[in-house]
């Protein structure tokens, strides 16, 4: 970007500019197709889905009247998306932690190892990469009330046995356990990532200065250097959490009593299954501004560790 | 504390025995899904609700299960829709963000910094966002339930975008202008000279590209009715669905089916996966 204000001599930044610099018109041709797809299906539909949250569309409806924020004030009202709301706030309340200090601790016990680093990071990276409507049906079963191993595993040690997928407070948790052991290996890999960045010497300056205990080090140095990651790792969690729709689709469809009602499955049903575009455009839009708050976040985080 | 001399001369010390022992112990119930999912598609279903807990099948059962999965359902063909609908994307995201990366890396013009804004706020917007006006806008001209109303919504990845982009700028001007003094075009210089030199960038996106997809339940769910069109996750409800508690050990052997083409393709490319996670992380 500066180089075009740099004069043009023959000094090694003019050969760059000169390298870096044709006729406009071809970068507009390298880019027009990305600008078009980036209008059609990102840009104008998320103008169009505002627009349509103050109307009462239907699909299929001929016409539509403009609302004003009567769908919004109907939400306010709304029992089901309030409680969709505090399940999946809930959700994420129990999936970040989970997910990120096992990732936490994971990398940082991986990265001590003289041996074996490759293998762990791939096992534990495993269920990251596995189809969760698949394993979550496999996690169904796991924690079956009856003829699932954890509650064989309960049993056997003499507690009793959960109804992890009939009981009400117990629904969320079982989906958070899915989410942390799906999650975790992805966050491990970006800890190790943050770990492997933090400069040996600093280890030694702390060992200069009597610090060598493993744990004394983890505080002093490791967890210190370690916070912008720290940070980048739990909103990125966050906002993976707040998306939770497939174990809840495919596992519980919103069962026991409304317990697993999450944002993105009201908003599927209300759009997609019921047709209400109206409705469905003004949770879409609640979930964008909650979405969008995050990813600002994660964006000061992301300034501040470049700056680091 | 004294080590065991072949732990010695392996150079493990005691405290990474320990540090070992709670790692396996670790990956042993990471992995325990995946090691129930096999072990109950090859039983009989009588074991599976037995009351007992055991480690082996009472009785091998073979491949029974997994006939009685593909009689059912036509698992293969949500494979190959897998297939078709991950390649499709990924060839149109590749052949529509090199370029626009490569203009964003290497060339002024007027707009780029808008361009780019444009691609970070992209970035963040999950496919949820614009679902409704795409899905209403498919449903009028008459698109959906097909492959196209599947991959339409992915052909532009601001991801790809902002990693090859990343990539680029670090490629060297001079070799390009030497290439452009040799008479090449600037497509030329693009796809023979900047694209292969950013080889290891373009498998990871592709690794990471294809599993997003693959595994993708939101989308499909919405603009797909026909069973033929289904891919994986989609082919795995309607089969949950059916088959709910009745018939574990099939339910199994197609969770096997499904998951495994995918696992194995990881464990052939883990490196350019884990890459791949660490570029979105570092960046």
């Amino acid at each position: 970007m500066t180089a075009v204000t740099l004069p043009e001599t023959g000094t090694a930044t003019g050969m760059r500019r000169l390298g870096a610099t044709v006729a406009p018109g071809i970068a507009y041709w390298f880019a027009a197709p990305s600008v078009l797809l980036l209008i059609a299906t990102l840009l104008v539909p998320i103008v169009v889905v505002i627009g349509l949250s103050f109307t009462d569309y239907e699909l299929g409806a001929l016409g539509l009247s403009f609302l004003g924020f009567d769908n919004y004030a109907e939400l306010a009202k709304d029992p089901t998306f309030w409680r969709s709301l505090k399940n999946t706030a809930y959700y994420t309340v129990l999936v970040v932690p989970g997910s990120v200090l096992i990732a936490l601790a994971l990398a940082v016990v991986i990265c001590d190892l003289s041996r074996g680093r490759w293998f762990y990071q791939i096992a534990f990276f495993l269920p990251v990469t596995s189809t969760l409507i698949a394993m979550a049906t496999v996690w169904k079963y796991l924690l079956h009330g009856t003829i699932g191993p954890v509650n064989h595993l309960f049993a056997a040690v003499g507690l009793p046995r959960m109804e992890f997928f009939g009981d009400p407070t117990l629904i969320m948790p079982a989906l958070a356990i899915i989410g942390v052991w799906q999650l975790m290996g992805f966050n491990m890999v970006l800890f190790i990532a943050g770990l492997t960045a933090i400069p040996a010497d600093l280890y030694e300056a702390a060992a200069v200065d009597g610090i060598d205990r493993p744990w004394e080090r983890f505080l002093t140095v490791t967890l210190p250097l370690l916070g912008p990651t720290t940070l980048f790792v739990v909103v990125t969690s966050s906002i993976t959490a707040f998306k939770v729709f497939d174990t809840v689709a495919v596992l519980t469809h919103g069962a026991p009593q409304g317990a697993s009602d999450v944002l993105l499955y009201t908003t599927y049903l209300e759009g997609f299954q019921y047709l209400r575009i109206g409705p469905a455009a003004a949770m879409t839009v609640v979930f964008l501004a909650i979405i969008m708050v995050l990813s600002l976040l994660q964006t000061r985080i992301l300034e501040r560790k470049v700056h680091y | 504390m004294l080590a065991h001399p072949l732990l010695q001369r392996l150079g493990i010390t005691p405290r990474e025995m320990v540090l070992h022992a709670i790692l396996l112990t670790g990956v042993f119930v990471t992995l325990f899904p995946f090691y129930w999912m096999i072990l109950t598609s090859v039983r009989p279903a009588q074991e599976v609700f037995s009351a007992g807990f055991t480690w082996l099948p009472q009785a091998f059962v073979g491949l029974d299960n997994f006939a009685a999965a593909l009689a059912q359902a036509p698992l293969l063909r949500f494979m190959l829709n897998g297939v078709i609908i991950c390649s499709g994307i990924l060839v149109v995201q590749l052949l529509t963000a090199i370029p626009c990366a490569y203009a964003l890396a290497k060339f002024e013009f007027r707009g780029r910094e808008l361009l780019f804004a444009m691609t970070l706020f992209a970035l963040c917007v999950p496919i949820q966002v614009p679902a409704l006006p795409l899905y209403v806008t498919l449903a009028y001209t008459g698109t959906l339930d097909s492959y196209f109303a599947l991959m339409v919504p992915f052909f532009l990845s601001v991801f790809a975008i902002f990693l090859f982009r990343q990539v680029f700028k670090s490629f060297p001007d001079e070799i390009i202008q030497a290439a452009r003094l040799d008479g090449l075009s600037e497509m030329a210089i693009l796809w023979q000279i900047v694209v292969p030199s950013a080889g290891p960038a373009i498998a990871a996106f592709a690794v990471f590209s294809v599993t997003a997809h693959w595994n993708d339940l939101y989308w499909p769910l919405i603009v797909v009715t026909s069973k033929e069109l289904a891919p994986p996750p989609l082919g795995m409800m309607y089969f949950a669905d059916n088959e709910t508690g009745a018939n574990f050990g099939a339910l199994m052997a197609a969770a096997t089916l499904l998951t495994a083409p995918l696992m194995i393709a990881f464990l052939f490319a883990q490196r350019h996966f884990i890459r791949g996670v660490t570029m979105t992380g570092v960046k």
